[in-house]
């Protein structure tokens, strides 16, 4: 027995046990006739965490499911360090899950919630008891195990989830929105406790998350979904700043989106909606997709627009010409984000949002400058296939 | 001025409620106690416990009625508890085709006369020999509480949510044991709340158990019936109010273990 409570006590002290690896080979999943999950392949190193971005309905969660066993999966196969799990049923996969709901249960205290897994596996009585003390403290409930789950707040019925899931020593950490439910405040604090524990226990984990800054603070690797695809898996560094397509850009909160008519070759010749031609060189510019010449898309961040007073005589070396763009435009609108002033500032018919931490005058005119090493290139979409909209933050339309 | 009138009517309307409520048992109490009460008295003119002696005698049968009802109306919620906890969780999931028709299906032995139903039961069970058993009352009455244990049952399994067993399922439980530590748990209310009115409907069962039972099987309500059909009222009163004690003890032992807001969840 003594051995046992060590060895429970192993994955908060010793060396990290690492946890599993997952291969999803050509992964097809769905409900009744619709794919929504059409031959998705991903590699998952074992003690990795990663996490599932997308906008609601691009089949993250579905993918979440299909790993803890709740979704047949209908070709492909997920395999754990190499056995196919495919068609194992849910008990019996080792996976687990905190579910967006927390799904606790109501007829059972906390000590019996975080047991049950244990229970299971005929540990006895006082191991039992002595593991949910153990996780108690690692998830920071303390000695609310003996409190029913209906008097517990939202943050706390959080970390007994978490306690739950971890109390069976899983090798895979599957984790569905974990954070959604709660306050901003307490949201914050469990993103770092939830990396902080994955990392000192090393387990694989697998985050769906519709909030890229959750996304980007606890993975490893951040793998962005569009209608049942990867559209990227990278580094939230990658994905951020070096994005694949003009969807993950847009979901990665770049929310400014110029139209141009792009000519030349090494030197990209843009024709702005203004009339203006801009020149630029097309190393500077982050293309990742071959863009034909013709109508193409910028697009940048809001926090990449350098504002400058027309007559300014602060405009500094941004000119109009070598290192970037500048377009003359209005302030129309302003809102106060905490650390910086957005405004909203329209160029003819285009509307553009720039960050700038000094609040310039509705009505005032701007050159906003942006730098060529912050604007992406994209060849153009029909507007109705722009997707990811609604989860990304206020995206600039053309009018 | 409209103050008052409010608080008038209010009490007036309670007042009319309580007499409906507490009316007859009043009454009933009455006639329990009650040794002489001819026609014109408002009142009885003579009290006493000589009736319940004759109730409580060995050759009376009220003692031997009153166990079998209280016999009869517990076998009869074992018998429809376990039988609508299979068909509760089938319709309560909602996967089953013509989910709406077999719910309704349950419905039919209340829908027609129950003299006729009863009686057609009466011919079949006497052709395979269960007229007069335990057995045969039982099944009657199980099938009189059918469509409310069904149906709550259903909704009390409906109810249950369907990631709090996938949870269970994850931690590594199989089907069977997260139907016994999960979703059991959770509609228990609910059945409980079946229990109570298959028990209580049982109890008072007098058609079914009039054509299956009798002569062999007599209940409370038979003795009932027997007595006030002779003008016999004290005994039927006293046999009444024994009716009650069942009914109200059953009622306590629920109360201890419900509360009324879990009841109220039924359904939901």
């Amino acid at each position: 027995m003594m051995q046992q409570a060590v060895q429970a006590h192993a994955p908060a002290e010793g060396p990290a046990p690492l946890g599993a690896a997952i291969s999803l080979k050509d992964l097809h999943l769905g409900y009744d006739r619709t794919d929504v999950i059409a031959g998705l392949s991903l590699d998952v190193q074992a003690g990795e965490f990663i996490a599932l971005l997308g906008a609601s309905g691009c089949g993250k969660t579905t993918l979440l499911r299909a790993l803890a066993g709740f979704v047949p999966v209908r070709q492909g196969q997920i395999l754990l360090d190499g056995t196919d799990l495919s068609h194992t049923p849910p008990e019996a996969r080792g996976m687990a899950m905190m579910f967006q709901s927390y799904a606790l249960w109501p007829h059972m205290t906390v000590a019996q919630n975080i047991g049950y897994g244990l229970k299971l596996r005929g540990q006895s009585r006082a191991q039992i008891a002595a593991r949910v003390a153990d996780i108690a403290g690692l998830v920071g409930l303390g000695d609310l195990t003996g409190r029913r789950i209906a008097a517990l707040s939202g943050g706390q019925k959080q970390r007994v989830a978490l306690a739950r899931a971890l109390a069976v020593d899983p090798p895979v950490l599957l984790l569905d929105e974990p954070l959604s439910n709660l306050d901003a405040g307490t949201r914050g604090t469990m993103r770092h406790e939830i990396r902080a524990l994955q990392q000192r226990l090393g387990l694989t984990t697998i985050l769906v998350t519709h909030d890229r800054q959750e996304a980007m603070s606890m993975a490893d690797r951040v793998v962005i979904l569009n209608r049942g695809r990867i559209a990227q898996i990278g580094t939230p560094e990658e994905v951020y700043h070096r994005p694949a397509d003009s969807y993950v850009a847009r979901f990665m909160g770049a929310t400014n989106t110029l139209p141009v008519d792009l000519g030349g070759g090494e030197e990209l010749i843009l024709s702005l909606p203004d009339g203006a031609r801009a020149r630029l060189p097309r190393a500077a510019l982050h293309v990742p997709q071959t863009v034909a010449p013709g109508p193409a898309e910028l697009i940048f961040r809001s926090d990449a627009v350098e504002l400058g007073e027309v007559n300014g005589a602060g405009q500094g070396g941004a000119g109009p010409n070598s290192a970037g763009l500048t377009l003359r435009g209005r302030v129309a609108q302003h809102s106060y984000l905490g650390s910086v002033y957005r405004h909203e500032i329209r160029i003819g018919a285009l509307r553009l949002m720039a960050d700038a931490a000094r609040k310039m005058p509705i009505g005032a005119d701007v050159d906003a400058c942006i730098p060529a090493t912050a604007l992406s290139l994209f060849p153009a979409r029909s507007q109705t296939a722009v997707t990811g909209s609604k989860a990304a933050a206020p995206v600039a339309h053309p009018l | 001025m409209p103050g008052l009138l409010r608080s008038t009517l209010v009490g007036l309307v309670l007042a009319l409620l309580a007499l409906a409520i507490f009316g007859p048992i009043s009454n009933m109490i009455l006639w329990a106690f009650t040794e002489q009460w001819y026609f014109p008295a408002k009142l009885p003119q003579a009290y006493g416990f000589a009736f319940w002696e004759r109730v409580f005698r060995p050759q009376g049968n009220a003692m031997v009625s009153l166990v079998n009802s209280v016999l009869i109306a517990c076998m009869t919620v074992v018998v429809s508890l376990a039988f609508a906890i299979p068909a509760g969780l089938a319709l309560g999931r909602g996967r089953l085709p013509f989910r709406v028709v077999f719910l309704l299906l349950f419905l039919l032995p209340q829908a027609f006369p129950s003299l006729a139903v009863h009686m057609n039961i009466a011919r079949i069970f006497y052709t395979i020999g269960l007229n007069g058993t335990f057995l045969g009352v039982v099944l009657v009455h199980a099938l009189q509480g059918m469509v409310f244990s069904v149906w709550i049952a259903a909704a009390a399994f409906g109810a249950v949510d369907r990631e709090l067993e996938e949870a269970a399922a994850n931690m590594g439980a199989r089907p069977l044991r997260v139907f016994f530590t999960v979703t059991l748990p959770l509609a228990l209310p609910g059945l409980m709340a079946s229990a109570i009115f298959v028990f209580l409907i049982s109890l008072d069962e007098f058609t079914g158990t009039y054509f299956v039972g009798v002569p062999d099987i007599t209940t409370m309500p038979l003795l009932l019936f027997t007595a006030s059909m002779e003008g016999n009222y004290q005994i039927a009163s006293i046999t009444a109010l024994l009716l009650l004690v069942p009914s109200v003890a059953f009622m306590l032992v629920i109360e201890r273990f419900l509360k009324s807001d879990v009841l109220a969840k039924v359904g939901h």
